[in-house]
């Protein structure tokens, strides 16, 4: 493959993301409101989805922590959203989650494959707890009123957050950092032998990854004017993204996007009508991917690709 | 002052038989067949249901149900051993792989099995009475319903262990425990054995199931309270060590009766806080290997 190929193929791709980008940016003064609200609700997931895989994709770590941080996104924003401007509290957002990740993770993450899960698991429902019991007992009230804020600045919100996480995940991933993550996902003793600091890769990953998730619940929970701790910390979450990310197929960065782009749309267009059927059936699709499509959506596209004659050089 | 001691312990002994039960038979899927069954809970929904609709429909004694609603989650955990999870783990480079994908299937069957159960029963709670008459203790007053279910999760436990420990098939399911692929050059059919295993997992949510049927109300979304107590009692106990996984019950059991005496609404919360401080100090329990 010669090299004017690949940077005229560099420069397509790119082209082509920026279109996608400013079609994305100029949506809201052409499409009707309910687009903008469904985009933003397929951002969000989208956004959990990204940045859970950019942890645990790599490392092979279960990490059913995401309703914590994105719980603790959406209670700085209803405790701040009075006195702050949005900006700001997305970003105290970003960061609570960003310093409870640090704790936990310090804590934690040598706590070693199911024990992890389990952790990460107990710490939302802890933290649900004990805001419950503080609600109940200390402060007298159950639950807060959060500043709303309308549809097409969350949808822009929602935007800037993707693009900058889609942007830190290509980055990390071509870094030395995302070969770190590689190395501990196949083999950590290996990889601690080889020279890699593995207990602090793994703590700012975890780190930067709930950073994200706590940025959307931030900007998501001016979406539902009341929230509670039932709300915030809805283990559901959690499950969520990793079902999200294994159906789509964690081998490519677009895996998780897809995943959880299709799940959201299914979620929109079931939720109303059949609720129950709609548990039903992301169950089904669950047990269904992971016998059946271990690698997910993209893994089966990729094996489509190869087929293709000439389709063998393409860098999947 | 003595009476609410009484009290207190004698309250937490009889939740704890419950939760020493249920954790037994998570501690037997997750210890042996290596399943980290989540849907755990969903097994006790449906013994539950069982055994209130024998009992609304026939009219057939909640413990005589006992018989009827083990085996059925018996057979359901057996075929599902056998249909999902033998294939997950032919299918599985590593044991670590097969078990992050058998939790993550499990996920799926909680979803469908609690949602059939919704579109069966309704998502109303439900609720029978049986023995409610009360029984008093040195001072201290209980339902006769709640003796008979910790008495009878007793004798189901010790009956259990005397299995594993005496039985041909017990020790099948021991030599699968330490090393199934030993095991098998043994002459152990292991997938036989496993799928039994994650079955008897399932019968223990069954049993577990009828008897809460008895002291609470049961309901379709009920399953999922039960597997994260499970959760905690396997880690209090130590993962895969099934006489730590009923120590761990009765333990549990204390601990919320004696927070809920002095602060109800943070029981819950006090069962986490175990958990974390357990899973940061000593992740093998207190009987771990």
């Amino acid at each position: 493959m010669d090299i004017e190929r690949v940077i005229s193929k560099r420069s397509f791709v790119i082209g082509f993301l920026l279109l996608i980008l400013i079609l994305f940016a100029t949506l809201p003064l052409y499409s009707p409101r309910y687009t903008v609200v469904l985009l933003s609700n397929i951002f969000m997931y989208v956004v959990i989805t990204v940045s859970w895989t950019l942890f645990s994709g790599p490392t092979g770590y279960i990490s059913l922590a995401p309703a914590a941080f994105f719980g603790v996104g959406i209670y700085s924003s209803a405790m701040l959203g009075k006195i702050l401007p949005l900006p700001a509290v997305v970003v105290i957002g970003g960061l609570a989650s960003f310093c409870l990740a640090l704790l936990v993770g310090a804590l934690t993450l040598r706590l070693r494959g199911i024990y992890f899960a389990f952790f990460t698991f107990g710490l939302v429902e802890f933290i649900r707890h004990l805001l419950l019991f503080w609600e109940c007992t200390v402060t007298g009230t159950r639950g807060r009123i959060v500043v709303i804020v309308d549809n097409t600045t969350v949808y822009y919100f929602m935007l800037v957050i993707f693009v900058i996480l889609m942007l830190t995940t290509y980055i990390i991933k071509r870094s030395k950092l995302g070969l770190a993550l590689q190395s501990i996902g196949q083999e950590e003793e290996a990889a601690a032998h080889t020279g890699v600091n593995v207990t602090i890769v793994k703590v700012i990953t975890f780190a930067i990854s709930a950073t994200f998730m706590g940025a959307s619940g931030a900007i998501m929970a001016t979406k539902w004017t009341y929230i509670d701790p039932y709300i915030a910390f809805n283990p559901l979450f959690s499950f969520m993204p990793v079902l999200m990310a294994i159906f789509g197929g964690m081998g490519h960065l677009f895996g998780p996007v897809i995943g959880a782009t299709i799940f959201t749309y299914l979620e929109e267009f079931l939720i109303t009508r059949f609720p129950y059927y709609y548990m039903l059936i992301f169950g089904i699709i669950l047990v269904v991917t992971i016998l059946y499509l271990p690698n997910g959506l993209v893994g089966v596209i990729q094996k489509l690709w190869k087929r293709i004659p000439g389709g063998k050089d393409a860098d999947t | 002052m003595i009476v609410t001691i009484l009290d207190i312990v004698i309250a937490g002994l009889l939740m704890g038989g419950i939760y020493a039960l249920i954790a037994v038979g998570f501690s037997l899927q997750y210890g042996v067949a290596r399943v980290l069954n989540v849907s755990h809970g969903e097994f006790i929904m449906l013994g539950a249901f069982i055994t209130w609709m024998m009992y609304k429909v026939i009219g057939i004694n909640p413990l005589v149900c006992l018989a009827i609603s083990g085996p059925i989650t018996l057979i359901i955990g057996f075929l599902l051993h056998r249909t999902l999870f033998a294939r997950l783990r032919t299918s599985s480079p590593s044991l670590a792989a097969f078990e992050g994908k058998s939790m993550l299937a499990s996920f799926g069957l909680l979803f469908i099995i609690q949602n059939v159960a919704i579109l069966i029963w309704g998502n109303a709670a439900r609720g029978y009475t049986y023995l409610d008459s009360s029984v008093n203790i040195g001072g201290a007053i209980f339902a006769a319903n709640r003796l008979v279910t910790a008495f009878s999760a007793v004798v189901i436990g010790i009956a259990f262990y005397i299995f594993l420990a005496r039985t041909r098939m017990g020790k099948a399911i021991r030599a699968a425990a330490q090393d199934p692929e030993t095991a098998e050059i043994m002459g152990v059919n292991i997938d036989r054995v496993l799928a039994l295993c994650f079955g008897l997992g399932a019968l223990m949510a069954g049993f577990g199931g009828t008897l809460i049927s008895m002291c609470y109300s049961v309901q379709p979304t009920m399953g999922f309270q039960y597997t994260i107590i499970a959760i905690i009692v396997v880690v209090l106990g130590g993962l895969g060590s099934i006489p730590g996984s009923f120590v761990g019950g009765f333990v549990l059991g204390l601990v919320g009766s004696i927070v809920s005496h002095w602060q109800p609404a943070l029981s819950l919360a006090a069962y986490y806080m175990l958990f974390i401080i357990l899973l940061i100090v000593k992740p093998t329990g207190i009987l771990g290997k």
